[in-house]
């Protein structure tokens, strides 16, 4: 007994140092992002406002093309050509070139500064990991737990979609700004010892419930930043579609982003896919409560904070389906609706007296 | 509705047809109220309930309205707290009153929402139910005029007959499982209805959960008993302590069992910062219902399952032996007396009464009360407290002032058992003049002053355990609900609904011009890609035919934009 203590209190603080050491990395990263938008030119910027002001619709009603390469008398065939149209009334922008602004330079500090965020990524997770060895159960019983695992797998589905050829390079520099954030809250203000679970909390439903309730968090959060951006993005090519002059610095990093539509439709795509995965996770914690308190809807804080967030979600999909709703204030209801999940977060944990008050914060 | 899609709306044709991809409601954009009367107006209301706006803002409303429930105490949680809320807001509370703020989510105005949300959710799913039916009825529709109009588009020319392209484009696209026939010179083919249902079984499961959930809450009961080791309870009403149920429950509904606690079982940290965070509860039952007795043991997860009852495991606290003896040492009071903690270490408090059988040194009847503060660990004398340090009995030490008189029981009035009313009470005073009051260890007793008796703080000290027991119908409905509404959940977002159209006509060369066009309800990059896809399979059967004559090929008027270098886009799918 005494021996398996110091185990796990050496495992406890090899944990801690882990953390610490990936906070060091993260800030390293942050730095390479930093050189990658400033060394990364801005020469190569202003094809948003050439395609918005020239006159030519940007995707010409194309037609045509399986085409035939005659190679040594054999016609070699190529796979006959998509041509892709926006929907009407969708302003049709190219994508920004990313963070380097096309530049090799740039560039290449995007690339240490991913190299870097893997490194720290690898070193969290081998920190929550030997957490969770050293307290022998699922590293999510009290706020500091949530917070490291949390940042953990928003960067882990970050790489995720870099694996998967997402273009999502873009999220780079806020995605390990919050994330440093996040640990340095968690270090500062919410650090509890290693330590065993409250009686409630000791169920096989914590992980399943909790498990995806950080995962979902992790997505939305990638969600939101998109859609933050988007509406950055959007007011930038309004002022430009309607004449006006942006300044150089909103110019500079307004056009190194994907176009407005292109970052519309992947906080879309990020918020519907989870979506199904967050009406999973309350009716996980239903099913949870009914086991631990006799009912499974009470209309405790955090119950009502999950029902808050997903009816703002909902409305959110509503919305996108709903003309007049699209775009903008579609937008303005995702914030909301994260905004929500936020405060369900950190606000019902620490402010709102809840049947979920976890040990030590 | 294929009327539509032929005609060449040159505003946006792929709006119009995209419309047809789901069975959402056509948005009345016109504001104005009807002319026509009652009927008129109420057509007017109905339509406007059910029009995808006003379930937005009914949405919106309903995750509103349940903010205020979360920031303020609410009685169906915690009615202490809203009493403590009451004395302490005196302006609010009439006005929180007013508006339920202290019932948010059984009040009238939160309910109004959510009814008209499901009623607006009624309204809008039968009519896309049978729009839908008739959708899976109906063929595809057929090509609209301008296939290069649509966002996914490419074309070829083949030495194939058109004949022979259109079958093939139909047992390609029959293969690939889309719904595909022949209409004119082109196949028209659609693919993607699990979307559409999937859609329809979530807002039907919707129903199906609220549905489940107030048959619940009408048929419910609830009730919690406290249970001192050694001693049982049997499922009756007059067994609770309190009991609440639904306006449809009825008492003979109760599932007939009993039980008794052999055994309550709390470890808590004994060190570290964390020392005293409880970690295992575990209570230990024998129970029945009639036949033979069994023995379960009910944790905090895992409550005892009795037919549609369970038993939860709520609280627990401890209960003290004392023994009270009246001045000729006869005892009139033997038992565990329960007392309640106020704070996570266990510090308790309670009242021990004895109601009957007492008489005082003159031989009058009376009754006795005594006024119970127990710490399972002290502190030690002198340390200033009389908290407990630790909510396991290491050190137990119970504090007693005692009182005489008219304890009020039987004055009508519901009496909490843990307080004393004092209001025809007196004190005991000890020969000084000081008011009777004695920290005892187990085993120790108070002599009550003047030959009144005395009290006993017996050796014994017992845990109980507070138990919910509840029966809810409607809860398999509730999971069947959820779970279908996952499901749809999943079909409505993940899976596309979109057409695909083939065209295969004779050019005026002579030589065969096969075109493709997709059109999904959302533009998403898979469809291009799937076009792609099934160009590609469809070049097997129509293999292109080399350019003889440039001319003959209308040339795209410019470079296309950069998405169209791009056929199959997956490296920039999430744009
Ligand atoms: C009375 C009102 C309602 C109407 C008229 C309505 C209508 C619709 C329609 C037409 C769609 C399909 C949109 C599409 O195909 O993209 C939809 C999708 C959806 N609805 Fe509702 N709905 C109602 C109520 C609700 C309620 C109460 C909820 C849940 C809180 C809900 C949740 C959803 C979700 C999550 C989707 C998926 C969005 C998507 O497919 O993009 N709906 N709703």
């Amino acid at each position: 007994m005494i021996l398996a203590a110091t185990t796990n209190e050496s495992l406890a603080r090899m944990s801690d140092l882990l953390i610490y050491s990936s906070m060091a990395v993260y800030t390293l990263a942050f730095f390479a992002h930093i050189a990658e938008w400033v060394l990364g030119s801005r020469s190569k910027v202003g094809r948003t406002a050439a395609a918005l002001t020239s006159r030519t619709p940007a995707a010409a009603p194309a037609a045509v093309t399986v085409q035939v390469k005659q190679a040594g008398g054999t016609a070699v065939l190529e796979k006959p050509k998509v041509v892709t149209r926006s929907a009407a009334g969708t302003r049709d922008v190219p994508d920004g070139p990313g963070a380097a602004g096309g530049t090799v330079k740039g560039d290449l500090y995007g690339r240490i500064a991913i190299s870097l965020t893997v490194l720290a990524f690898a070193v969290e997770a081998a920190g929550v990991v030997t957490r969770a060895l050293s307290v022998q159960r699922a590293p999510w019983g009290n706020m500091y737990e949530f917070s490291t695992t949390f940042s953990t797998v928003a960067v882990g589905a970050y790489l995720g979609f870099l694996v998967a050829k997402k273009n999502i390079r873009w999220i780079g520099l806020p995605l390990v700004t919050t994330v440093l954030l996040d640990l340095g809250m968690a270090t500062t203000w919410l650090k509890t010892p290693s330590d065993q679970l409250v009686p409630a909390l000791d169920s096989y439903w914590l992980w399943i419930h909790v498990s995806t309730a950080i995962f979902c968090g992790a997505v939305f959060y990638i969600g939101a930043v998109g859609t933050l951006l988007y509406l950055f993005r959007d007011s930038y090519e309004n002022k430009l579609a309607t004449g006006g002059n942006p300044g150089a610095f909103a110019r500079s990093v307004m056009e190194r982003l994907p176009s407005a539509a292109s970052l519309d439709k992947f906080s879309y795509r990020v918020n519907a896919a989870v979506f199904p995965l967050w009406t999973f996770t309350i009716i996980a914690g239903a099913i949870w409560a009914g086991d631990a308190w006799g009912r499974y809807w009470g209309w405790d804080a955090k119950e009502v904070w999950s029902f808050i967030t997903w009816v703002g979600y909902a409305a959110y999909l509503h919305a996108r389906a709903t003309a007049g709703w699209k775009g903008r204030k579609a937008a303005y209801i995702a914030l909301i609706a994260f905004a929500c999940f936020l405060f369900n977060y950190y606000g019902v944990n620490i402010f709102v007296s809840s049947k979920h008050s976890y040990a030590g914060v | 509705m294929s009327k539509t899609d032929t005609t060449e709306n040159t505003a946006a044709p792929e709006e119009a047809a995209r419309a047809q991809l789901s069975t959402a409601p056509r948005e009345d954009t016109a504001v104005g109220g009807p002319t026509l009367g009652v009927v008129g107006w109420v057509r007017w209301f109905w339509r406007q309930l059910t029009s995808m706006r006003v379930a937005l803002i009914l949405l919106f409303m309903l995750s509103l309205g349940a903010v205020p429930g979360s920031l303020i105490p609410q009685t169906s949680a915690d009615e202490l707290k809203v009493q403590a809320f009451k004395d302490a807001h005196e302006t609010l509370t009439p006005l929180y009153e007013k508006l339920q703020f202290f019932d948010v989510y059984s009040s009238v105005w939160f309910s109004a929402i959510y009814i008209l949300l499901f009623v607006s959710l009624i309204g809008c799913i039968v009519p896309r139910s049978w729009q839908f039916v008739g959708q899976l009825r109906s063929r595809p529709p057929g090509a609209p005029k301008r296939l290069d109009r649509l966002p996914a588009y490419t074309t070829w020319r083949t030495e194939a007959e058109p004949e022979q392209v259109r079958e093939a484009a139909l047992t390609l696209l029959k293969g690939r499982r889309f719904r595909a026939h022949t209409a004119g010179n082109a196949v028209a083919a659609e693919k993607g209805y699990l979307r559409e249902a999937g859609n329809l079984a979530f807002h039907v499961a919707l129903i199906v959960m609220l549905v489940a959930f107030a048959w619940g809450q009408l048929f419910k009961s609830e009730g919690g008993k406290l249970v001192v080791e050694g001693d049982g309870f049997s499922n009756t009403l007059t067994q609770y302590d309190d009991f609440k149920s639904g306006s449809q429950f009825g008492v003979d509904e109760l599932e007939p069992f009993s039980f008794t606690l052999d055994s309550f079982n709390g470890t808590y940290e004994k060190n570290g910062p964390q020392r005293g965070t409880p970690r295992t509860f575990e209570a230990a039952v024998t129970y029945s219902r009639g036949g033979a007795d069994e023995k379960a043991v009910i944790r905090v997860n895992e409550p005892l399952k009795v037919g549609d009852s369970k038993v939860y495991l709520i609280a627990h606290g401890y209960a003290p032996v004392v023994t009270v003896k009246d001045g000729r040492g006869k005892t009139v009071f033997h038992g565990a007396v329960p007392l309640l903690p106020i704070d996570n270490n266990i510090t308790s408090t309670g009242a021990i009464k004895v109601m009957d059988g007492y008489r005082d040194k003159n031989g009058k009847k009376e009754q006795l009360g005594f006024q119970a503060f127990f710490v399972p660990t002290f502190a030690g004398a002198g340390k200033g407290t009389m908290f407990s340090q630790f909510p396991g009995l290491d050190f137990p030490v119970m504090a007693l002032t005692g009182f005489h008189g008219d304890l009020r029981v039987n004055s009508g009035l519901p009496q909490n058992v843990y307080q004393l009313d004092k209001s025809k009470m007196t004190q005991f005073m000890d020969a000084s003049g000081n008011k009777l009051a004695q920290r005892m260890l187990p085993g120790e007793t108070m002599t009550l002053p003047g030959g009144a008796g005395s009290i006993t703080f017996e050796k014994d000290v017992k845990e109980w355990a507070s138990f919910q027991i509840s029966q809810q119908p409607g809860n398999g409905l509730a999971l069947t609900g959820a779970i279908a509404a996952i499901a749809g959940l999943t079909g409505s977002l993940f899976i596309q609904r979109r057409r695909v159209w083939v065209r295969a006509v004779r050019g005026t060369d002579g030589v065969t011009v096969v075109e493709m066009a997709g059109l999904g309800r959302s533009e998403s990059a898979k469809l291009p890609e799937e076009l792609g896809d099934l160009a590609v399979a469809l070049t097997a059967q129509a293999p292109p035919a080399p350019h003889a004559d440039p001319e003959a090929v209308p040339e795209p008027a410019e470079e296309p934009a950069e998405p169209a270098e791009d056929p199959a886009p997956s490296g920039e799918a999430d744009k």
